[in-house]
Parts: C-alpha cells; structure tokens; sequence
C-alpha cells in the first residue's frame, strides 16, 4: 500500500467521521466545526487526487469563507443547544437506515454501472492552467451564466434583507 | 527531486525545525523591537533593565508567561476555550512552511532549496491557511461566555472576511504578471533590473496601487492599528482574547506577530523581489546575501508596521466597513483589470 493511499484513506476517515460528528452534535457550534473538519479533509482527497486548484479553493471558499459566516451567525444568534422531540427520534429511526440503504445503493450504483474508471491517485488534470482552460474556454457560457445567476441571487437577498426606507424611519 | 524517501524526511524536519526556532524567535524580538520604537516615538526609553538596551527582556517574558497562573474562568465553554488559541497559533506558524527565504543551497551535492516545501499553489496555501485563521480569534470570543470577548470576536471575524477579498484581488495582479503561483517563480520573474538600475521588483512594474491595496488589507487582517477593533481597549476591554491568561493569552499574541511576519514575507516575495539583491565579494558571502536581503526587507515591513502603530489613530467601525467594501475593493478589481488589459495589450 502506497504512502498516498494511506493518506487518501486517513482524510476520508477523518471526512465521514466529521460528518457523522455533525449529525451527532448537539450544540451548533460543534456542528459547524464538523462540517470545517470535513470540508478541510475533503481539500485533502482532491489535493491528493492532483486537483491543487480546487483543493486550495475549497480551503478559502468553503472552510475560510463561508463557514466563518455560519459561525458568525451561530455566535450572533447565540444558538443553544438543540433538544431531543419526538420528531427528532422519527428522523433517527427512519433517517438511518433509509440513509444506509440509500449510499449503499449509490456507491454500488456508481461502481457496477456507470462505466467510468477509477482516476489513479494524482493523475486528476487539476493544475490552475487546466481549470482555467475549462472555465474560460471551454464551458465559457454556462461559467458566464452562472455567475449572473449568482448575482441575480445576491440581488435578490439585498432587496429582501433591506428594510423599506419608511419604516426604518418610524424605527428611529 | 531524486532523493531517498529518509533524506527527504531528515532535510524537512531539520528545515521545519530550524524556520521554526527562527520565527519564533523572530516573533520574540520582533515585541521587542516594537516596544523599543514605539517608547522612543512616545520620547520614553522602552524596556532598558533586563540585559542590554532591554535585549534580554523577551526571555524575561516568556518565563512570566510560563510562571502565571493559568487561570479558566468557571463560566466558558471549555473545549473551545481551550482550543481556540492553539488554531489561532497553529494557523499562524503553518503558513510560514511554503515560504521561499532564498535560492537553493548545495550541501555535499545534495542540492537543498531554502524553503519547507515548494508547491505550485503555493500562495493559495498561503491565503486559505491565513482564511482559517479568523476561527482561533471568533471562537475565542464566542467561547469565554463574556460580551466584550464576543463583540471583539464577531468583530474580527466580520472584518477579515471583509478585507479578505481586497487582499487576494489586490494579489491578482502580481500573478497575471508572473503567470504562477508558485512563490518560488513569481521571485524569480522579478529579477534582473529596468534601465540597468532600478530592479525589476512588481511595485516598479505597474503594480504600485496593488501592493498598497495589499498593505491596507493585510493590516485590517492581522488587527492592527488602525484596525486594531477587535481589541478596542477603551470600548471592549481587550476583545476577544479578555479572559485569556498566562500562556494562553501568549498564544494569541504570538500569533499576531507570527502573523505579522507572514504579512511581511508574501509582500516581499510578491512586491519587493524576495531575495534578490546585490550580490558580492566572497563565494560563501554571496550564498548568504540573498537571506539577508529577504531579512532586511521584512524588517522594514515590520518596522512600517510599529511605526503605523505610533502614528496613527483607530478607525470608527462604520468607516472600517465602509471604507473596505466602498472604496478598497472597487479600487483592487480597477487594479486587475488595469494589469490585466496591460498584459494582454
């Protein structure tokens, strides 16, 4: 067993450990650090896979950025801890095994039928020159529309999170 | 690289070891440094009774970090509390390991680069390890349970991820302009000199109002003054790291100077050319001279740092928002799009 393998299956222990902990936790904010564990090992895998760029986007977009903004809102909402109902315990005993079942089904979905092959450890075409060349050449127009798509969605939450100008006033 | 897997591992844990003893102690001169200047701004002497000019005085305070009682305040939520201010180091030393300090050394024929490790991505390294370091400070303050630490971390938190994006698009530019990310290629695109005598660092080529960009935002992102509102004494004690004592609050501070030192390499690196210099005399000197170029270069930052420090007042917070999202970030996409017109024309 290569160094490599033993590293890619240690990030994706720590990956799924990390996500289980996030169900498991009662307290958001320990929750909300799961999910960092897991999106920092996730960069792991794909820096391991060869696709540095995304590796390192994944750490300053999601683990740096986004889930700083899930924190900030947990420590301003001041979110206690979650309490058990029996809606909760529903979840568990229909959630679980239905959870299993389901990703069983997919992982052998995935490597029975699909049809594609297993990409060997670094070989993923992921350096900044070929992401670039995806984004800006080849997918130029769906990169494009997405991109105002997401500044429609920006837009969107300003209007909606922005009070109108007369009631603020009477707020004063 | 052709070497046996255990030479490799030996060199990098004898590099890791050596950067570092360095930093750290780098990080201890470089409080001393700060309180020597700014006393001499504010016409005092700075720290003058332990050893000479106070030089021994960063050893006295290690041993008064170490020898304080470590308090833990009954009402915060332990696990964070405890492990707030090691992320916040740990981030902080991490990010020195992708640092180029120089060109490659030969030691009995092995040929060893000056540098923990050189990766192709290496400034996004840089920049996402800088990213999760905003956790050890917003868990800090959410997790001492007070109001002060609170506002002090959802501060620091709101501020650099605000500052964040002037700072990476003010560093978009440098990058068109070497084509790499890799620290190591983007130093040595800057060598050689204009007209045989200006060098030919990224701030004389064209990216003047980048590297300025680069310098507003990597001071909000370290807190420092004039940013410095996350620890705002007169109006939240001392923010986020209030309830901290003894080693723990040395953590966080040796964070911020580690930080610091950080800030001062990637401007250098990226702005000032690195390691290059002028090289002369002796073979061995001239091995040595680019080390000492990057040294001297960071020590002026630093020393820009201290020297801000005893000019100027803090922002009102309002206008720290303001001015990084109204004025900042507008002026760093005008920036890449300048360069970026540059380049292709």
């Amino acid at each position: 067993m290569s160094f490599h393998l033993i590293l890619f299956l240690a990030f994706g222990a720590v990956c799924v450990g990390g996500a289980v902990n996030l169900l498991a936790q009662r307290h958001p904010i320990n929750s909300a650090l799961s999910l960092i564990a897991v999106m920092a090992a996730l960069a792991g895998e794909y820096l391991l896979l060869g696709a540095e760029f995304v590796a390192a986007v994944q750490v300053i977009v999601y683990a740096g950025a986004i889930m700083v903004l899930f924190v900030f809102v947990i420590m301003l909402l001041n979110a206690g801890e979650e309490e058990h109902t029996n809606g909760s315990r529903v979840a568990i005993v229909l959630g679980v095994p239905g959870m299993l079942t389901g990703s069983v089904l997919t992982a052998w979905v995935v490597l029975r039928h699909s049809g594609t092959e297993a990409v060997p450890i670094g070989a993923l075409p992921g350096s900044p020159k070929d992401i670039a060349q995806l984004l800006f050449h080849d997918f130029l127009l769906p990169f494009e529309v997405t991109s105002v798509l997401i500044l429609i969605a920006i837009m969107g939450a300003v209007v909606l999170a922005s009070k109108p100008e007369r009631a603020a006033g009477k707020a004063d | 690289m052709a070497l046996p897997f255990y030479i490799f591992i030996l060199v990098s844990v004898i590099k890791s070891v050596i950067i570092l003893v360095v930093l750290l102690t780098a990080v201890a001169y470089t409080v001393w440094l700060e309180r020597k200047v700014v006393g001499h701004m504010q016409n005092r002497w700075g720290p003058t009774r332990v050893g000479p000019f106070g030089l021994l005085q960063p050893a006295a305070d290690g041993l008064k970090f170490l020898f304080k009682e470590d308090l833990t305040p009954p009402h915060v939520y332990k696990p964070l509390f405890l492990a707030a201010p090691m992320m916040a180091l740990i981030f902080a030393l991490t990010s020195i390991s992708v640092i180029p300090f120089g060109n490659s050394i030969t030691i009995g024929g092995l040929s060893i680069p000056l540098q923990i490790t050189d990766v192709n991505i290496g400034l996004l390294l840089i920049l996402g390890i800088t990213s999760m370091g905003v956790y050890g400070v917003a868990l800090a303050g959410w997790s001492s349970n007070n109001k002060y630490s609170l506002l002090g971390g959802l501060r620091a938190s709101a501020q650099m991820v605000s500052y964040e994006i002037a700072l990476g698009l003010s560093l978009v530019g440098v990058l068109i302009q070497s084509g790499s990310f890799s620290l190591r290629d983007i130093v040595d695109a800057q060598g050689g000199h204009f007209w045989g005598f200006i060098p030919r660092w990224n701030i004389f080529h064209g990216q003047f109002i980048g590297f300025f960009i680069y310098l507003i935002a990597a001071y909000a992102e370290t807190n420092r003054i004039p940013f410095d509102l996350p620890e705002a004494e007169t109006e939240l004690v001392a923010g986020y790291h209030t309830e901290y004592s003894s080693m723990k609050f040395a953590m966080f501070f040796m964070a911020e100077y580690a930080n610091m030192i950080t800030v001062g390499c990637v401007a250098t690196l990226l702005f000032f050319g690195g390691w290059h210099g002028p090289l002369f005399g002796h073979p061995l000197l001239q091995a040595l001279l680019p080390v000492f170029w990057f040294g001297a270069k960071i020590f002026c930052f630093l020393f820009l740092y201290i020297w801000v420090r005893g000019t100027l007042p803090r922002f009102r917070y309002d206008q720290l928002m303001a001015f990084g999202w109204k004025f900042l970030l507008p002026l760093a996409i005008a920036n890449l799009v300048a360069t970026a017109i540059a380049v292709a024309w």
